[in-house]
């Protein structure tokens, strides 16, 4: 076991872990956050995604040990501390972009990587970043729907409710 | 996963130092070797971590022109800052996996692995890049050794790779649709002196040369050059998403479209 | 003007508040205090001879806490079926027993044949790793047409063949429908598979079985869509265990999708294994675990025939279906193929006279039951298919003659034994027409091919069975199970309500619609409701969620529930307003005496129900607290017409869908925005199954797609936008909300209007094609464009 320093939604955060302890199980086990998911063990799903020093990265395929040193963000870190949601956070409930709320906080962390990049995405955009995102109840529909409206694009061309 | 020591070095003679333990591996974004891990598929004692080695990060141009990359840089560096020397290889590394597996995905990772299927072998391959170990360089050529099979000796490790810088380069993928890595993808790089057609995801022997395409394309640089061409279909991977008779036609179409892509 | 709130209101979720935020309570984030761990070793072959199960090396391996093998199961139960379907020979169908874990024989790849319970998971799998198992290969049967003949190697060796059933429906009109072919002016036939699914929550199952020793109480958390379900059949019939000494806990459950329906056997060995160390023992499954550990879904070869007379009416429609079971009888397998299939062979169409055989069959995979639709998918692609392909050899338009042979008066009987009760299948058609825009579908091809593409239109009816019912029917069918619903309505002395239902929200928002129904009809904020679920200790026994049971079935224990409160409280409040009852009305949470500006207050009311001083305690009692189950008449019956438009590429068999077109008639509808939010889900998962998603065994029984490397789940890249509408209502009559159920309609709908439309690409390229399979791989179109 070795000992890990980090900061995670900006507290620094430290704890013992093997070599093979993944930044996920650190998240969840060490530390007790688990709003970051494991959705599979091939790297494809991406419920387990976290920024880690601003970059949107799959928790399950980087070793705690790795992100020693780092500054990581989860979806506990995406209010305001009062609990008041983030645009993309609000934006995802107006639009009903979730539903059994399993993908939920990778997508919403995968969401501000993207707008973090690329403020004005196109619905092809999108789609194409939420490649290593699965969400298997809303078809998506209402997830992109729901980022394009965070972006402050007008979606009112794309059928309602 | 089985234990594992983690070593952080941060010079490739460090590195180079702890892959001399007993039962090391060196690990680079870990996008695939951490599956693979997950799934019990391979035991190391001791993993090397080349993420945090600077000399080993990074996207340049030497001197003779060609895009240098850091062996540990990842596909999202890599697509952003060889863009404007190199926009079709930084338009490979963009499309390759997913925005987060990008993020920590590294070209000599992909390159070490050889998995059929990865996207930056055909891109370093049709490019006739140069790839720089701790101890030696090594043609392309003489890299890709097969399925999962590379010219890199125990312990040895990409720090480079060199990129000369083709006319004009197109990558052309049909995508796999559950893994989304290649079906089929190809490389098309057009130099002076002749093209070169690199193919993925196709044969069982991993990256390939389509020797025949390229005569054809040397001579006559048009899609209308290659229409008529067949890949051999022999060797080809057959599976759950495509037969090696489809794989080989896919040959054929990416070339194709690729060149069209081309102007 | 849409409403902002009560029935009929697009109310946002409120549970979103906590999944956006990452305080979600799902079953992986519940750590019991001193829990250890455990790992199953999962056969890796697909049939085989147990010989010998070695532990003795694992035991002593670090933080083994104990191992347990199928001889420590001996004396528990099976995993029981909870249907029995009898065959056409009036005979039960063959029910094998299903162990806990492996003993004597391994039957599918990713049967538990041991389990190491540890301090940890990594120490549990190395201690794993030590077991040694003996095992001799025996030839392993996957495909069923070969499993039935009489030389196969038995899954079963105590059963006669690998046969479950032979099931005929309805026997009795056998000779009648043959007779029909007869005389039919025209013979359609079709053969084709529906492609075995995965169903994929995103959420793996989890299951954390806890004991206390000093009070002998059990309790399971487990990803669960109905956790009463699995306290009977895992309390009574496996492990012996009384329900008041047993709760099971389902919390926030991620996505089910059928496939948490079921009892398994890892929710039977924590539960069992808690008690045997002495500690609570959690197992989490991992995604590859899942794909040889859930149950399957679909996996059906059908021949159907369609005959028409001389003007292209059905006059008779004769199906002959194998249905995978897998190598065991999951849950509610064996109703699948029977019930949720034979019954809706009808479709929207008016046909006198039909036959379905089903053979169920055992096989070396994995166990298959219910996923998204159940039957009803399966029954609606190949009559959608049939159809189309009916219409091409006719030459006629296939929308045209849909029309023509539709059901027009409700109520309808239909020839395999159910009776529609409302429905307006010109009226879906009359939109979907509208909105798939077919005026401009021409355009639209020349646009396609003007890229070197192929665009094809398709079009698919639907009918839909929900809410399974009444209990007494479905008793005589074989169910082992009641199909009422339950619910509790407390009522509190400040006026708040929590509402204990027996539904099951895994994703389809109850803690919001529900709410809005109870709120309604007392004229309060939703925000005054609670709902609470998932829990065996504090809701009434129920039945859980499938089926798109939850608002037709247990919102109607709600409505009942609520009305006894309604009814309560007005008997306090006219004692409070010294009024007849029969005068005082309650409206927007007050209730008036007709004629008067006498009223008083929702929590005037029932503040006096807990502080009864001024009360009329010799005629009721205090307290304001009803519960009501609901068994229904009868199904409901969702229907609609759906149209979907792709692109080809002809040269690579890529197929896109450009355009998707969903007219829908649900009745009633609560909460607008949720119920698009179900069809678009289930239009993805439509869409999955015609274009991406392929379970696939080899000849040797091994899983071929058994990550998601190889099992292509949808992706947002995938799919378009939908265009979704349910202004088409013709409300259920025999439930008090009027609704029908919407879950599973986009699932059902869409595979073959995919399909239909491939075909319809394919031949605008000058190909006549047919017939394709599922899924329509781009490999697969470009053989059958090529071929």
């Amino acid at each position: 076991m070795t000992q890990v320093n980090m900061t995670v939604n900006g507290k620094a955060v430290s704890g013992e872990v093997e070599g093979r302890t993944l930044l996920v199980q650190f998240l969840r086990e060490n530390l007790g956050m688990t709003g970051t998911h494991v959705g599979c063990d091939t790297s494809q799903c991406g419920a387990c995604v976290v920024h880690v020093n601003g970059e949107a990265v799959k928790s399950c395929t980087m070793l705690a040990a790795e992100a020693g040193g780092a500054d990581v963000a989860t979806i506990e870190g995406q209010a305001a501390p009062d609990g008041t949601l983030n645009t993309i956070q609000q934006a995802f409930q107006d639009h009903h972009g979730l539903q059994c709320g399993f993908c939920t906080p990778g997508m919403v962390m995968s969401a501000a990587a993207l707008l973090k990049d690329n403020p004005k995405p196109s619905v092809e955009d999108v789609r194409h970043y939420l490649d290593g995102n699965i969400c298997r109840c809303t078809g998506y529909h209402n997830i992109v729907k729901a980022i394009m409206a965070a972006s402050g694009q007008d979606v009112s061309a794309i059928a309602a409710e | 996963m089985y234990n594992f020591d983690v070593e952080m070095p941060t010079t490739i003679a460090d590195a180079v130092a702890a892959l001399g333990r007993e039962e090391a591996q060196p690990l680079s974004g870990g996008q695939t070797l951490i599956p693979t891990l997950k799934a019990r598929l391979a035991a190391p004692s001791v993993l090397v971590s080349l993420h945090g080695i600077p000399e080993m990060k990074g996207v340049c141009k030497n001197d003779a022109g060609q895009v240098c990359i850091g062996g540990a840089t990842t596909h999202a560096t890599v697509a952003a800052d060889a863009a404007a020397d190199y926009p079709a290889l930084a338009s490979l590394a963009a499309r390759i996996g997913d925005p987060a597996v990008r993020n920590r995905g590294t070209i000599g990772g992909s390159i070490a692995n050889n998995d059929p299927s990865a996207c930056y072998p055909a891109g370093v391959l049709a490019s006739g890049a140069t790839i720089v170990t701790n101890s030696r360089e090594i043609a392309a050529d003489d890299y890709f050794q097969g399925m999962f099979d590379t010219a890199l000796e125990e312990g040895e490790i990409v720090t480079e790779v060199k990129f000369p810088v083709p006319e004009a380069a197109h990558y052309e993928k049909h995508l796999q649709p559950a893994s989304r890595f290649p079906l089929v993808a190809v490389f098309v790089a057009k130099f002076a002196d002749g093209v070169r057609v690199a193919v993925t995801g196709a044969s069982e022997n991993g990256v390939f040369r389509w020797t025949e395409a390229e005569e054809a394309l040397s001579a006559n640089f048009s899609a209308d050059a290659v229409a008529g061409l067949k890949a051999d279909g022999s060797e080809m991977i057959s599976d759950l998403h495509g037969s090696g008779t489809y794989r080989a036609h896919l040959v054929g179409v990416m070339t194709k479209r690729a060149v069209a892509a081309m102007g | 003007m849409p409403k902002d709130h009560g029935i009929g209101a697009s109310s946002k979720r409120r549970e979103d508040v906590r999944f956006l935020t990452g305080e979600g309570n799902y079953t992986d984030d519940i750590n019991v205090n001193g829990q250890a761990h455990v790992f199953f070793l999962r056969s890796d072959i697909a049939h085989g001879t147990l010989n010998s199960v070695d532990t003795s090396a694992a035991e002593g391996m670090p933080g083994v806490v104990k191992v347990f093998t199928g001889a420590d199961f001996e004396a528990v139960g099976s995993v029981p079926c909870g249907w029995q379907v009898t065959d056409k020979h009036g005979e039960p169908m063959q029910e094998p027993r299903h162990p806990v874990l492996a003993h004597g024989k391994v039957r599918h790849v990713g049967e538990p044949i041991a389990a190491v319970v540890a301090e940890t998971l990594e120490q549990a799998r190395d201690a794993a790793e030590a077991i040694v198992v003996d095992i001799t290969d025996l030839p392993a049967v996957v495909d069923m047409k070969e499993a039935v003949k009489a030389d196969a190697p038995k899954v079963h060796d105590d059963l006669t063949s690998n046969l479950c059933y032979d099931w005929g429906f309805v026997e009795e009109n056998k000779g009648a429908v043959d007779a029909a072919f007869e005389e039919a002016a025209h013979v359609t036939t079709l053969e084709l598979v529906n492609n075995r699914l995965v169903a994929n929550p995103m959420e793996p199952r989890v299951a954390v079985g806890d004991y206390a020793r000093g009070t002998g109480d059990h309790t399971l958390y487990t990803t669960s869509q109905n956790p009463h379900v699995i306290r009977l059949l895992m309390g009574a019939f496996v492990l012996g265990i009384p329900e008041h000494k047993l709760r099971v806990v389902a919390p926030d459950v991620g996505g089910g999708f059928g496939t948490k329906i079921f009892h398994y056997q890892e929710e039977a060995f924590v539960t069992f294994a808690a008690k045997a160390c002495n500690r609570a023992v959690k197992w989490t499954s991992s995604r590859s675990e899942a794909f040889m550990s859930d149950a399957h879904g679909r996996d059906h070869v059908t021949k159907i025939e369609l005959a028409l007379d001389k003007d292209n009416n059905f006059t008779a429609l004769r199906t002959d279906t194998y249905a995978n079971m897998g190598a065991y009888l999951s849950t509610f397998a064996p109703s699948v193929p029977t019930w949720l299939h034979g019954t809706l062979m009808a479709g929207n169409y008016k046909t006198p006279l039909i036959y379905v055989n089903v053979k169920a069959v055992f096989t070396n995979t994995v166990p298959v039951d219910a996923y998204r639709g159940a039957g009803r998918p399966e029954a609606t692609y190949q009559l959608e298919r049939l159809i189309d392909k009916c219409a091409h050899e006719l030459k006629v338009d296939p929308i045209k003659l849909r029309r023509q042979n539709f059901v027009m008066e409700f109520p309808y009987a239909t020839p395999v034994a159910v009776e529609y009760d409302t429905g307006d299948y010109v009226a879906t058609m009359d939109k979907l027409e509208e909105m798939a825009d077919i005026a401009g579908f021409q355009k639209r091809r020349e646009a396609s091919e003007a890229k070197g593409k192929l665009r094809g239109f398709g079009v698919n009816c639907y009918i839909e069975a929900c809410g399974i019912a009444p209990s007494n029917l479905v008793g005589q069918l074989g169910a082992r199970a009641g199909l009422f619903e339950s619910c509790t309505v407390r009522v509190n002395a400040t006026g708040g309500l929590v509402v204990m239902t027996g539904s099951h929200s895994h994703g389809q928002g109850h803690e919001t619609s529900f709410s809005q129904v109870v709120a309604d009809m007392i004229g309060i904020p939703e925000e005054m409701v609670e709902i609470v679920h998932g829990d065996t200790a504090n809701t009434p026994m129920g039945m859980g969620t499938y089926g798109s049971r939850s608002l037709a079935v247990g919102g109607s224990a709600m409505v009942r529930a609520t009305e006894k409160i309604i009814a309560k409280a007005t008997k306090i409040a006219s004692h409070l307003l010294e009024a007849s009852e029969s005068d005082v009305e309650l409206k927007d949470g007050a209730f008036t005496v007709a004629g008067t500006d006498k009223s008083v207050a929702w929590g005037d009311v029932t503040l006096a129900a807990y502080v009864p001083h001024n009360y009329p305690l010799e005629e009721i009692e205090p307290g304001l607290e009803e519960t009501a189950f609901y068994d229904p008449s009868n199904f409901t019956y969702p229907s609609g017409a759906y149209a979907c438009e792709v692109e080809l590429d002809p040269e690579t068999g890529q197929v896109t869908v450009e355009r998707f077109s969903a007219a829908d008639d649900f009745g009633n509808i609560v909460n607008p925005m949720i119920v698009t939010g179900q069809v678009h889900g289930g239009l993805a998962q439509g869409i999955g199954q015609a274009l991406l998603e392929n379970c696939a065994y080899d000849s040797d029984g091994q899983l071929l797609s058994a990550s998601y490397m190889d099992y292509a789940m949808p992706r947002a890249s995938d799919l378009p936008f939908y265009d979704v509408d349910h202004s088409c209502q013709t409300p259920c009559t025999h439930n008090p909300l009027g609704v029908k159920g919407c879950g599973e309609a986009g699932a059902i709908g869409s595979p073959a209007a995919v399909v239909n439309a491939v075909l319809d690409a394919m031949r605008s390229g000058g190909k006549d094609v047919e017939h394709i399979d599922m899924p329509v791989s781009p490999n697969r179109v470009w053989e059958a464009m090529n071929g």
